[in-house]
Parts: C-alpha cells; sequence; structure tokens
C-alpha cells in the first residue's frame, strides 16, 4: 500500500501533468488549426471521384468507406444539416464517439483540422476539409418527441428513425445507436448554460470532407436539427461523394494537431498494421 | 425539494472507491447518491427494466431541456423520448454529461500509454452491464454526477475541479423502472476525482404513502 505521502505526491505529479495537458490542448503551445476551406476550394478531380448519391430531405443514406477514402457532404441549399453516426466494418461493436471526440480534443467545437474519434481510442475520421466549423455534437438530431412538440406531430421523417431504419439495415439495431455529429447545425452554448442556434452561420454550399481512418459503416440523416428554429420546418438536398485522396503523410495537419491526437492515429495505425 | 429522512430508507450501501453497483429502481423509488468525502465524480446508466434497449440517452436530454448541463429538475429522456427518472434534490449545483466515462483505450490517447493498463469506468460498467444480460454494445454517453465541464462559447470543454463537498447529494426519483448503472470513477489522471477516488454512499426510498 502507498503511504499517505506518496499518494499525494502521485496525486500532485498527475495534476501537474493534467494543466499541462490542458495548456497545449487549448492551444497555449499547440499548432493553430488550419483555416476553414473557401466554398470555392478543394475541388475533387473528376478520375477521384468514387461515386454520388443525393440525401433528399427528410431521408437517410448509408455509405462504407474503406481506410484513406473520404466522403464529401454538401449542404446545397444552406437549409439542410446532415447526422452522423457509424461503426467500423470489422467489429461493429466500435463506433462513432462524441463523448471521446470532444473530450479528447478540449472542445465542443469540431472544425477543418480536428477528428471524430471511436470508443476504442482510435480515429474514427478526420475532418480535413471544412467550409463551415458549426457543427454540433451535444443535442443529437430530431426524434419524434422533437418533432411533436416543434411542429405538433410526431408523424414527420425524423434522425432517430431513419438510424433505426439504416442500422437495421446493416444488422443492427436500436442499442447500436449512439450519439450523433450533426454537421451544417450551428448550435453554441451561451453563458447560462443554454444552447443557441446561429441562423448566420450557414451558407448554400457549406461542405465538409470526412477521411475515412478505418473501414467504416456509416449512416447520413438529412433532417432539420431539433433546434433549427424555421416554423414550418425548411430544407434541402444533402449531396454525398464518396472519392479518394492521396495518402495521408506523417505531417498531415489531422495527425499533427495535438499529442493525443497523434497518439490515436497511432493507436489506429497499429490496427491496419 | 421534498426533504427525505436517511432513516426511512430501505436501502443503504457503500460503494468503495474505484467499485461498481447496480440495482432496479422502481417507478416512484428515489434513490440518493451521497459523494461521502467531496470530489468525487459518478458515472451513471439507466436502461428500461421492462426492455433495456431503451436507456438514458445524453442527447435527447439536453435537448429536451435546451441547456447543456444536468442540475435540479433535469428530466432524463430516454433514447425513445419517455422521462426515466428526474432530479429531485441537488446539494451540489452542476452535473455533466456529455463527456462520457473514461476508458483504458480513452486514458491512452489523453494522458500516454502508460495509464493504459489503470482501472477505469468502462471496465466497471462492462463488468456490472454483465449482471444484467447488456454489453459493451450498450454503453452511451452517460451522467457524470459531481463532475464539473464547463463549455464556453467558443466550444472549449474542460474537466476541472469537481465542486462537491463531502456530503453534498443528488436525488433522483424513476418514473419508470429502471436498472441504475453507477461507477464510482478510478480515474486519477485528471480533476474530477481530485486525483484521489474515494468511496459513495446511496440510498433508496419508496414513494411517500398516498
Amino acid at each position: 500500500m502507498m503511504s499517505a505521502e506518496m499518494k499525494r505526491e502521485a496525486a500532485e505529479a498527475n495534476r501537474r501533468r493534467y494543466e499541462e495537458l490542458r495548456a497545449t490542448g487549448q492551444g497555449a503551445t499547440s499548432k493553430a488549426l488550419p483555416a476553414a476551406t473557401a466554398l470555392d476550394a478543394a475541388p475533387i478531380a473528376p478520375g477521384a471521384v468514387i461515386d454520388r448519391e443525393e440525401i433528399p430531405f427528410g431521408w437517410y443514406a448509408t455509405m462504407r468507406l474503406r481506410r484513406g477514402d473520404a466522403l464529401r457532404v454538401i449542404d446545397v441549399s444552406g437549409l439542410a444539416s446532415a447526422s452522423l453516426i457509424g461503426w467500423r466494418e470489422e467489429d461493429m461493436s466500435e463506433r462513432i464517439n462524441c463523448a471521446d471526440t470532444v473530450k479528447v480534443q478540449w472542445s465542443a467545437a469540431i472544425s477543418k483540422g480536428r477528428a471524430i474519434l471511436s470508443d476504442m481510442g482510435r480515429v474514427f475520421l478526420s475532418l480535413v476539409e471544412d467550409t463551415s466549423g458549426a457543427h454540433d455534437l451535444l443535442c443529437g438530431g430530431s426524434t419524434p418527441a422533437s418533432t411533436a412538440a416543434a411542429f405538433g406531430t410526431a408523424a414527420m421523417r425524423n434522425t432517430h428513425e431513419n438510424f433505426l431504419a439504416a442500422a437495421n439495415k446493416v444488422g443492427l439495431g436500436l442499442r447500436d445507436i449512439p450519439p450523433c455529429v450533426t454537421f451544417f447545425a450551428p448550435v453554441s452554448v451561451d453563458a447560462n448554460g443554454r444552447f443557441t442556434w446561429n441562423a448566420g452561420r450557414k451558407r448554400a454550399g457549406d461542405f465538409v470532407d470526412l477521411r475515412a481512418e478505418m473501414n467504416l459503416v456509416l449512416v447520413l440523416s438529412n433532417c432539420p436539427h431539433p433546434l433549427d428554429p424555421a416554423r414550418p420546418a425548411l430544407g434541402g438536398p444533402v449531396t454525398l461523394i464518396r472519392h479518394r485522396l492521396p495518402p495521408a503523410g506523417p505531417d498531415d495537419p489531422c495527425r499533427t494537431t495535438s499529442p493525443e491526437i497523434a497518439r490515436a492515429f497511432v493507436f489506429t495505425d497499429r490496427l491496419y498494421a | 425539494m421534498t426533504l427525505l429522512n436517511p432513516a426511512d430508507a430501505f436501502y443503504v450501501s457503500d460503494i468503495p472507491a474505484e467499485r461498481p453497483w447496480s440495482r432496479i429502481i422502481k417507478q416512484g423509488q428515489t434513490l440518493r447518491i451521497i459523494d461521502s468525502e467531496g470530489q468525487q465524480a459518478v458515472d451513471a446508466l439507466l436502461y428500461s427494466a421492462d426492455n433495456p434497449a431503451e436507456r438514458y440517452s445524453a442527447q435527447d436530454t439536453l435537448r429536451t431541456q435546451g441547456a447543456a448541463y444536468v442540475d435540479l429538475g433535469t428530466q432524463l429522456v430516454s433514447n425513445k423520448g419517455r422521462v426515466m427518472a428526474t432530479i429531485t434534490a441537488d446539494t451540489c449545483g452542476r452535473h455533466d454529461t456529455s463527456a462520457g466515462c473514461c476508458s483504458c483505450e480513452s486514458n491512452a490517447v489523453r494522458f500516454g500509454e502508460e495509464t493504459k493498463y489503470q482501472h477505469a469506468c468502462r471496465e466497471n460498467f462492462i463488468i456490472e452491464l454483465s449482471k444484467h444480460g447488456l454489453t459493451k454494445r450498450d454503453i452511451v454517453a452517460n451522467l457524470n454526477f459531481f463532475m464539473n465541464v464547463p463549455i464556453d462559447p467558443s466550444g472549449n470543454f474542460t474537466v476541472v475541479d469537481g465542486i462537491s463537498a463531502p456530503g453534498n447529494y443528488v436525488d433522483i426519483t424513476a418514473s419508470m423502472d429502471v436498472i441504475f448503472v453507477i461507477s464510482n470513477c478510478p480515474q486519477i489522471n485528471n480533476p474530477c476525482n481530485g486525483f484521489n477516488p474515494t468511496p459513495i454512499r446511496v440510498l433508496v426510498w419508496d414513494p411517500p404513502a398516498a
């Protein structure tokens, strides 16, 4: 057994390390994140496109991505948002994890250069391009309860039922639907802890490029975010383009944003070594 | 808030530092979690006892209340949009439900690979859930009672020192029969436990006679 004195010394050493990690993680010494992608930047070479799909307003799509491939998600009209869940193809008990994503990166806001983590200490997706930087990891997608509260009917198409349908079609079910990330959903938390919708941060043509860091089965749902105040609901199509990217090098911006993320990439590489 | 007399509780148990616990809390019963020595994070999950595929949902809970923290009056909402339980007393004032639980795997990412072989909440949850026929697949984003994770308007997100004092408690009154699962958090690499995990106490009361 450790003496009380030894325990206190160990606790103090752990506190010092935590404070150093926090200072680095919140930008004291970390590399600055890259600037947002311009709306007309990062064109996809015609030969790099694998396939494309347009999700009608209210619907969902399932996409399989190989490690290294990317998915461009486009809010064509500036009125849509796209909620995302997914699993690792070889072991679908490993899945997207919003809590670890925000905790490890010391930020509930994700933008170009950030990573989305799995629950196993590995990188699920990297945000290699992002024109928006206005995405939500805290509130989740729409549900029968949220559409009933907002529009007076639980019978509208909603993200929860979209996820349920998509999960069932790949052999999964209600138990397998994790918390989701919603792209193009400008939610922030005010000083009183209340959620705020920042409508001015949505633009027609906003897009993200998500690079798969493992072999993935992804589901995207195109329903109004539950905090979107538009009445009646507004929306538009979400375009998905699956495309090939050049291999990521060791100084890839997404791999080097912080010591934590660098470790998550090392652990992911080991899985496929 | 209704003041409950500890002498009237029909169940009392001390959960040692770093250990899991679970019990079915029936509709109308109230579970109290006491942070016996202060600054101790308590990770918790709830499942419908009738249909455990219906379980606590952090995102549904936060969306329903329109705010990012759990405190007095927060309704704990399931993935089917039903209220599972309500926070009916709270002497601490703020609890988290966005940071998830610690795991060996996330510890290795956050604090270095040398922390991989330290006990973690997910190990506790897996052990305790196995008693109810549930697995790692069933672990969702949990509640972190007595854990302080402020989120600022820019999105900065930090686990800071616990604000609970010795004896602070939170009462959770069940709206349906729930499997209530706790991991008394063993984390020693951040301030959620003041770098020193300690025991907690749980009490359960039946609903007051009509």
